[in-house]
């Protein structure tokens, strides 16, 4: 089950910065870690965020073995108009959630 | 030994347990001895990674499941009803004679009243189901039940607490009752406090029950850990709740 | 890679060559608990991968991480640059390295304009006690850059031996 939530506000004001904050469901295995049997546990990691707004991209972020698990990321937007983020998590094994938050902007 | 004899022992065993417990004044969670960033962590929902698991129990909680087609929600109405249940956990349970703690609860609901299976401990949805009821009891004090049928049960707890044992011969006590506050390593040895769980361990890097916490201890204490769902487990956690009562409860908790 | 790691490479090898196929197994398993980790030179050579040969000024980067975590699974860290954030005048990407996980990398994060504030957090895996590297890289082509050093102890009390 893929699980992520979203935090920000529901509506701001034009031109106010919002911040959003997002946590997902993910366990990052580095690929660097060994398991109980003495072998490597294979790499499984989100490698790449992004953020649209009203479908122009306002943020991305490419992810490495060093970003914890579960991931959190935070980061600043500008309020432009009434509208849908949308945010979307890639990554090994054909990981992808997709995520949509609505905003009212006045 | 005659019955007098042994009800003697115990009620001596239970003098000794209450003169050693720390008194409310000086009782203190886990969280005031972590740094300010895990702090933070925890009181920040949207940063708490425990939050993810409370999202699974909301849907669990509605989900209708089992033979009997019931959810949570069927016979318990909204889950703000569960205000203060986690707080008074374990309780006895008529069914199994004996304490149950909140994950046993919710399993034995699920096998009685929703003819489900019962989760495996430690699983994703039984931890997210015991987070969800036990976040509607968040800042609510711990308040063990007044029911004398727990009493024998506690006795246990506490004897367990109490009792060297593993190959490095050490009791509970010894370091949650006698030096918490000092460093073992560089971690602060806490006063143990069952109030965050179930907690999101940095070490685990998952949510995790209090079960799992003390296989943790005695795995430190290299004693042979009890199976998940032992009894043993049960008694501690109903020791650890009285020695805690009045405290706040934080869960999700989160601890490095 | 650095010599001290080639020369276990070779000694492995060797005695797996040399050895009974239960030595060979031992080793296996002894071996991997200690993965090979980044240097200052690797990520020197990460940094150089971003940066290519403009200069790296310190200042307008504010890389906020605890100086002592508990645990390196999960440390909060945020990095804020000093920026107008308009379309003249902005910040397009903050990177951050570090010095001692098996890989340099930490992230790589692209903004613009439309964030209004040039700040980003995550929580991040340290694998030891190391430095940590912010570049913030501006619309006009510089690179600006602040590090801070972290300690991260360990749990007297891990769950497994193995871990």
């Amino acid at each position: 089950m893929s699980n992520a939530l979203i935090r920000m506000p529901k509506s701001a004001k034009r031109g106010e910065v919002i911040e959003v904050k997002t946590l997902i469901q993910h366990p990052m295995e580095t690929g660097f870690r060994v398991g109980t049997n003495g072998t490597m546990i294979p790499r499984d990691i989100i490698d790449e965020f992004l953020c649209t707004y009203n479908g122009v991209e306002v943020f991305r972020l490419k992810m490495s073995s060093a970003i914890a698990a579960n991931p959190f990321v935070s980061f600043f937007t500008v309020a432009t108009e009434t509208g849908v983020l949308f945010f979307r998590w890639v990554g090994d094994n054909g990981f992808k959630v997709e995520e949509t938050a609505s905003i009212t902007v006045a | 030994m005659t019955a007098s004899a042994v009800f003697f022992a115990v009620l001596a065993l239970t003098a000794a347990v209450a003169s050693a417990e720390i008194p409310e004044a000086e009782r203190r969670s886990g969280y005031h001895d972590m740094g300010s960033s895990v702090q933070a962590m925890q009181d920040d929902d949207a940063a708490n990674p425990g939050t993810l698991w409370l999202l699974q129990g909301e849907a669990l909680w509605d989900r209708r499941q089992g033979a009997a087609a019931k959810s949570c929600a069927d016979c318990h109405g909204a889950v703000s009803g569960m205000a203060g249940v986690a707080a008074r956990y374990p309780a006895f349970s008529t069914g199994t004679s004996r304490p149950i703690d909140l994950d046993q609860r919710i399993n034995l609901c699920r096998t009685d009243n929703q003819k489900a299976d019962a989760f495996a401990y430690e699983s994703r949805e039984l931890l997210s189901l015991s987070a969800y009821v036990a976040r509607q009891s968040r800042e609510m004090p711990i308040t063990p039940p007044a029911d004398p049928r727990l009493a024998p049960f506690l006795a246990a707890g506490a004897d367990l607490f109490t009792r060297r044992q593993g190959q490095l011969n050490l009791s509970c006590a010894q370091c949650h009752d006698d030096n918490h506050g000092k460093k073992l390593a560089a971690a602060t040895i806490p006063q143990a406090h069952p109030t965050g769980y179930p907690i999101y361990r940095l070490e685990w890097q998952s949510l995790g029950s209090l079960q799992r916490r003390l296989r943790n201890c005695l795995i430190g204490m290299r004693a042979e850990p009890y199976a998940y769902g032992a009894p043993e487990y049960v008694d501690i956690e109903l020791y650890l709740m009285s020695r805690a009562r009045g405290m706040p409860l934080e869960a999700p908790g989160v601890r490095p | 890679m650095d010599t001290h790691h080639k020369t276990d490479m070779t000694r492995r090898g060797f005695l797996v060559q040399s050895g009974t196929a239960t030595a060979g197994a031992a080793l296996v398993t002894l071996i991997p608990l200690s993965p090979a980790s980044a240097t200052s030179d690797e990520m020197a050579a990460a940094i150089k991968e971003v940066v290519g040969s403009a200069k790296l000024n310190p200042g307008k980067v504010t890389l906020d991480i605890p100086p002592l975590v508990e645990n390196g699974n999960a440390v909060p860290m945020k990095v804020s640059v000093e920026s107008p954030m308009t379309a003249r005048d902005h910040v397009k990407a903050i990177h951050v390295f570090n010095e001692r996980n098996p890989q340099p990398y930490v992230m790589n994060a692209y903004l613009g304009p439309r964030a209004g504030r040039a700040s980003v957090s995550a929580h991040i895996k340290l694998r030891e006690s190391q430095k940590l590297v912010a570049i913030a890289e501006l619309s006009d082509g510089s690179f600006w850059t602040a590090s801070a050093n972290v300690i991260v102890t360990i749990a007297a009390c891990v769950e497994d031996l193995t871990l």
